[in-house]
Order: structure tokens, then C-alpha cells, then sequence
């Protein structure tokens, strides 16, 4: 695909210091009958890991999916990589997403393909040639410790397995910006955890910046108190109750931002929507 | 239950052949740009010309029986009964192949189509490709497109055969009719603008069941039930934009050939 082939490696190398990753700004967008997000405004910076929180069916998803230019805004302006959405033909939009990994909430791997093509299938998609297509797919899926189900397909796989594919799809191509869907959802507590490491590690290793939607609060102080430490190969809390400084929160209820900052400020928040929904 | 407002009706309806002309046109553009999906294309044309073989053999032989008897007991009040290939060859070239190929293949693929690219929808899967940097418009819908309108050409003419063919068979075993007289009558009656007109019309029917078909995938909501929805619908319409545009085809070459 030549298209694939002129653009840079990297999206965000050339990016003006202090460009935000992924901007938003108010926007608003609805279905049919009724409004869902309403005069959204933030911003992502490089590095930084966002977690959206909120209750189901607030417009967490479809948040991310105007990041990823899968939707498009009724009013408002989204720019990724400090390029406007708006202002982007449909071609530089696909080439714009090259750079952008998404784990989808019930994961979306490709029924009719094994673990092995579902990974591939952005290599393929930029007919790589064949022979490192096979140790790139193998080096991904052994980031997500999944090696031996390479040749299955996706409906052998329990729901953590399918999960933990679809992070190997979405990182394989070491994107400049990873949007994680509800990674931990419907999964136990024991399979949430090793998926939290595994975005802990993505974070840390390559510092990739990301935004991640859950509902498991838990989930998202894990993310915020922990680190991934190297020598050992492991996720490691932070010591003195220190926090990670990239890792910021978005809070969302009823289409509105309720909370944008940093966890410190949303544990010493004394809003009392907020209070009641971090009990 | 809201009350069925007609202006409301009529609105989706107009939002529908929009939503659906944008769509086959895309698809038809993608033919001339790159990247096209070559492959996808052959799996497509195996699954929807080898997989309808059957069913079309079938029906092709068994029209043409049928007709042969019909034909015979009209044909015969006039003393006309050597007639009868003439009758069966013009009929299954012209009208019968083409039209029936496209009823079962329309069953068959248009169908198959929906509900595939239906289920690819509601499990995101359709958006995954996106975010994946992949055009589903060009990935899926016109590799189904051309494989259709490819493999329902070459599919009708194998009806035509099998359907003259076993019109055959009938006026031999059954009406005690002479074979090659059969034949020949049934080769000199079909002239060039009847082989045309046979043949023009499954490049629309594979047009219409492959965009028809993805058209109803690709807006399937409402997750499974929705899928179910879109494959009947996908059919119905499929079904009878063929019989329509089999009218229209028919009215237009009689206009061209003069019969
Ligand atoms: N494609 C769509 N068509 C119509 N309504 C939708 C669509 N996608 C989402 N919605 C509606 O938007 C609202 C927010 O959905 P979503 O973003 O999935 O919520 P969350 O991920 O926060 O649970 C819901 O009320 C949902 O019904
Ligand atoms: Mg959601």
C-alpha cells in the first residue's frame, strides 16, 4: 500500500512541544432521539494516560470513538496529533489511524481469522513482507503472554484471551496513541489485573499515550499507584503512596464533564456527585 | 408505539436510497484506485459462484422440464408440438435463467452477505477495521460486487444450458419427440439480440444482490434481532429490485431489438 508507505514512523516525532495528543474541543454529538455528549472539552498530553470514568451509558465509548474519527462530532472540534479531524480527507484519516491503536469493548477480533491473521492484520494490511510478519505477531503476542493460542481462532478463546489479542492487534504496530475500551470489563478480578499490568507495562516500556475507559475504580487507582518495574519484570506499587504524574482522570456523567485533573485532585474532591460515585 | 406518520415514512425511505446509492457508488469507484483486495475477491467468487452451483443446476434443469411439459400440452392443441424446444430455449434465455439465477442466488448470497456483514457490524468488528486503517467499503463490499456480477453471468449461462437440457430430456423420454430436431429448432429460433438480453441481465441482478446485500449489512442496528431483520430484508428487496429491473431490462431490449 503505497499510501502506508509515505507516511512517517512516527506521528507525534515532529509535533511542536506541548501540542496535545488528542484535543477536544466542544464538541458535542447525538443519535436519533437523543444528545449523548455535550460541549466536551479537554486535552491529552504526550505521555500522559487518561482514564475516563463513568457510569454505563454516559458516553464513555463513543467518546473514543470521535478520537478515532470512527464517528463524527454534530458540533465541536477534535484534533489528533494537533491535526483537525474536520480538516482531513477520508484517505488521510486511514493513514492518520496507522498511528492509533483501539482495543474495542467486546474486543471486535475478526471471526473468520485465527489469533495469528487477527494480529497481522495491519501488517498485511501494509504488505510487510511475510518473514517478519511471523516474529512480529509472535513478539506481540508474547508481550500479552498468549504465544500458544496463535493458531486458534477467536471463538476458542475465553473472554480475558480474546481481550489480551486485541491488545496484541492494537499494539503491534507501536502506535503513538492507544485507546483502550473498557479493557477490564466483564473479565474477574484475577484476569483484570494481569490486563492493568499489561496496559502498566505498555505504559512505562514505551510510554505511549493512551486513554482508557473502565468502570472498575479500582482498576483505574491501580493504574495510578503502580508502576512497572524492569529489573524485575513486574508491577510494582509506587513507594510512600507516591502517584504516577502522566497518569490524569476524566470523569463523564450524563453526556458532561464532571472531573478533568489529576488523581490527587480527584481524591480530594469535594463535589458530591463525585464523592458519592468514588465511594 | 408512536402513531405511522407517512411524512416520516417517506423521509427514511428517501434517507434510505441515499444512504444506499452513496454506498454502491463508493464501491463502484474503489474498482479504479488502489489498494484493491484481490484475494477477497477470489474467496468471494468461490463461495458465491461454486457454493450456488448447485442449487442452480437444479433449478435450471428442472425449469426446463417443466416447461418442456407445459409447452407440449399447449403447443400440441395447435399441432405444434415440434415447437417445444424453440419454446424452451427462448423462454429460459431470455426470461427464466436469468431471472430464476438470480431468485436463488439473491436467497443464497444476498442473504449470506447481510447476515455476515451484519454480525461483522454489531460486534464492531466493521468499525475494528476502520480503526485498523482498512476502507470495509473496499474490503468488503466491492470484492462481493464485482465477484457477483462475474460469477451470476457465468451461472446463468450454466441454467440456460442445464434448463435446455433437461427440456430435452423430457421431449425425448416423455413426449417422444426427436432430439436433434429438438435442438435445432431451439438453436435456430434464439437470435443475437435474445442471447444479449439473456445476458445483460445478470450483470444487473449481481449488481443489485451484492450491494442490496451489503447495503443491509453494513446499516444493521439492534444487535442479533438486527441481524436477523437485516438478511430478510436484504432478500425481499434484493428479490424484487431483480424482478423490476428484469422488467425493465426486458422493456428496454425489445425497445433496441425489436422483440
Ligand atoms: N450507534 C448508536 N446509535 C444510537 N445510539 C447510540 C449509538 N452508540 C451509542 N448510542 C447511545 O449513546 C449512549 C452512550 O453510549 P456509550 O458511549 O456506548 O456509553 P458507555 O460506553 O459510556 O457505556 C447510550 O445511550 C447509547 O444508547
Ligand atoms: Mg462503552
Amino acid at each position: 500500500m503505497a499510501a502506508a508507505l509515505t507516511v512517517p514512523s512516527s506521528a507525534v516525532d515532529d509535533l511542536p512541544e506541548g501540542t496535545p495528543i488528542v484535543a477536544f474541543d466542544h464538541v458535542s454529538i447525538g443519535f436519533e432521539t437523543h444528545k449523548v455528549l455535550t460541549d466536551i472539552s479537554f486535552s491529552v498530553a504526550r505521555g500522559e494516560t487518561r482514564i475516563i470514568l463513568g457510569p454505563a451509558g454516559c458516553g464513555k465509548s463513543t467518546l473514543m470513538k470521535l478520537a478515532n474519527g470512527l464517528l463524527d462530532p454534530d458540533a465541536g472540534e477534535i484534533s489528533i496529533f494537533g491535526r483537525k479531524l474536520s480538516s482531513m480527507s477520508e484517505r488521510e484519516v486511514f493513514a492518520m489511524r496507522a498511528h492509533v491503536g483501539m482495543v474495542f469493548q467486546e474486543s471486535a477480533l475478526f471471526d473468520s481469522l485465527d489469533v495469528e491473521d487477527n494480529v497481522a492484520y495491519r501488517l498485511h494490511e501494509d504488505k510487510v513482507p511475510e518473514d517478519q510478519i511471523h516474529d512480529r505477531v509472535v513478539e506481540a503476542l508474547r508481550f500479552v503472554e498468549l504465544e500458544k493460542a496463535i493458531s486458534k481462532f477467536p471463538s476458542e478463546l475465553s473472554g480475558g484471551m480474546r481481550r489480551r489479542v486485541s491488545i496484541a492487534r492494537a499494539i503491534i504496530t507501536k502506535p503513538d496513541l492507544i485507546l483502550y475500551d473498557s479493557p477490564t470489563g466483564g473479565l474477574d478480578p484475577i484476569t483484570s489485573t494481569t490486563i492493568i499490568e499489561l496496559v502498566v507495562k505498555q505504559r512505562d516500556v514505551s510510554s505511549t499515550t493512551s486513554l482508557l475507559i473502565t468502570h472498575r475504580l479500582q482498576d483505574a487507582f491501580t493504574l495510578a499507584t503502580h508502576r512497572w518495574d524492569t529489573t524485575t519484570n513486574s508491577m510494582q506499587k509506587i513507594p510512600n503512596g507516591d502517584l504516577d504524574p502522566n497518569t490524569k482522570f476524566l470523569v463523564l456523567n450524563e453526556g458532561h464533564i464532571v472531573f478533568d485533573g489529576t488523581t490527587r485532585e480527584l481524591t480530594h474532591s469535594t463535589d458530591p456527585w463525585l464523592k458519592a460515585y468514588l465511594e | 408505539m408512536s402513531l405511522f406518520s407517512p411524512e416520516a415514512y417517506a423521509k427514511s425511505v428517501v434517507a434510505s436510497v441515499q444512504e444506499y446509492s452513496l454506498l454502491a457508488g463508493r464501491a463502484v469507484g474503489d474498482l479504479f484506485s488502489r489498494p484493491r483486495y484481490i484475494a477477497d475477491t477470489f474467496t468471494q467468487m468461490d463461495s458465491i459462484g461454486v457454493g450456488s452451483l448447485p442449487i442452480v443446476v437444479l433449478t435450471g434443469f428442472f425449469t426446463g422440464c417443466v416447461l418442456a411439459l407445459q409447452a407440449a400440452v399447449s403447443l400440441k392443441e395447435f399441432g405444434a408440438v415440434n415447437m417445444t424446444g424453440r419454446l424452451v430455449a427462448l423462454s429460459m434465455v431470455k426470461e427464466l435463467g436469468p431471472v430464476l439465477t438470480g431468485l436463488m442466488v439473491s436467497g443464497r448470497n444476498a442473504s449470506g452477505m447481510a447476515s455476515e456483514l451484519g454480525s461483522m457490524k454489531v460486534s464492531e468488528q466493521i468499525d475494528a477495521m476502520r480503526a485498523l486503517g482498512t476502507d470495509p467499503i473496499r474490503k468488503l463490499v466491492a470484492p462481493r460486487i464485482v465477484a457477483t456480477v462475474f460469477m451470476l453471468f457465468f451461472l446463468t449461462i450454466i441454467s440456460d444450458a442445464c434448463g435446455t437440457g433437461g427440456g430435452a430430456l423430457i421431449a425425448v423420454t416423455l413426449l417422444h419427440l426427436n432430439g436433434p430436431a429438438f435442438f435445432h429448432t431451439a438453436y435456430m429460433s434464439l437470435v443475437y439480440g435474445d442471447v444479449i438480453e439473456g445476458l445483460t441481465k445478470p450483470l444487473f441482478s449481481g449488481f443489485i444482490i451484492a450491494s442490496i446485500g451489503c447495503y443491509y449489512g453494513l446499516t444493521t442496528t439492534g444487535g442479533t434481532r438486527g441481524v436477523g431483520r437485516a438478511t430478510t430484508q436484504a432478500v425481499v428487496v434484493s428479490s424484487v429490485l431483480i424482478i423490476l429491473c428484469d422488467f425493465l431490462v426486458t422493456q428496454f431490449m425489445i425497445g433496441i431489438f425489436g422483440r
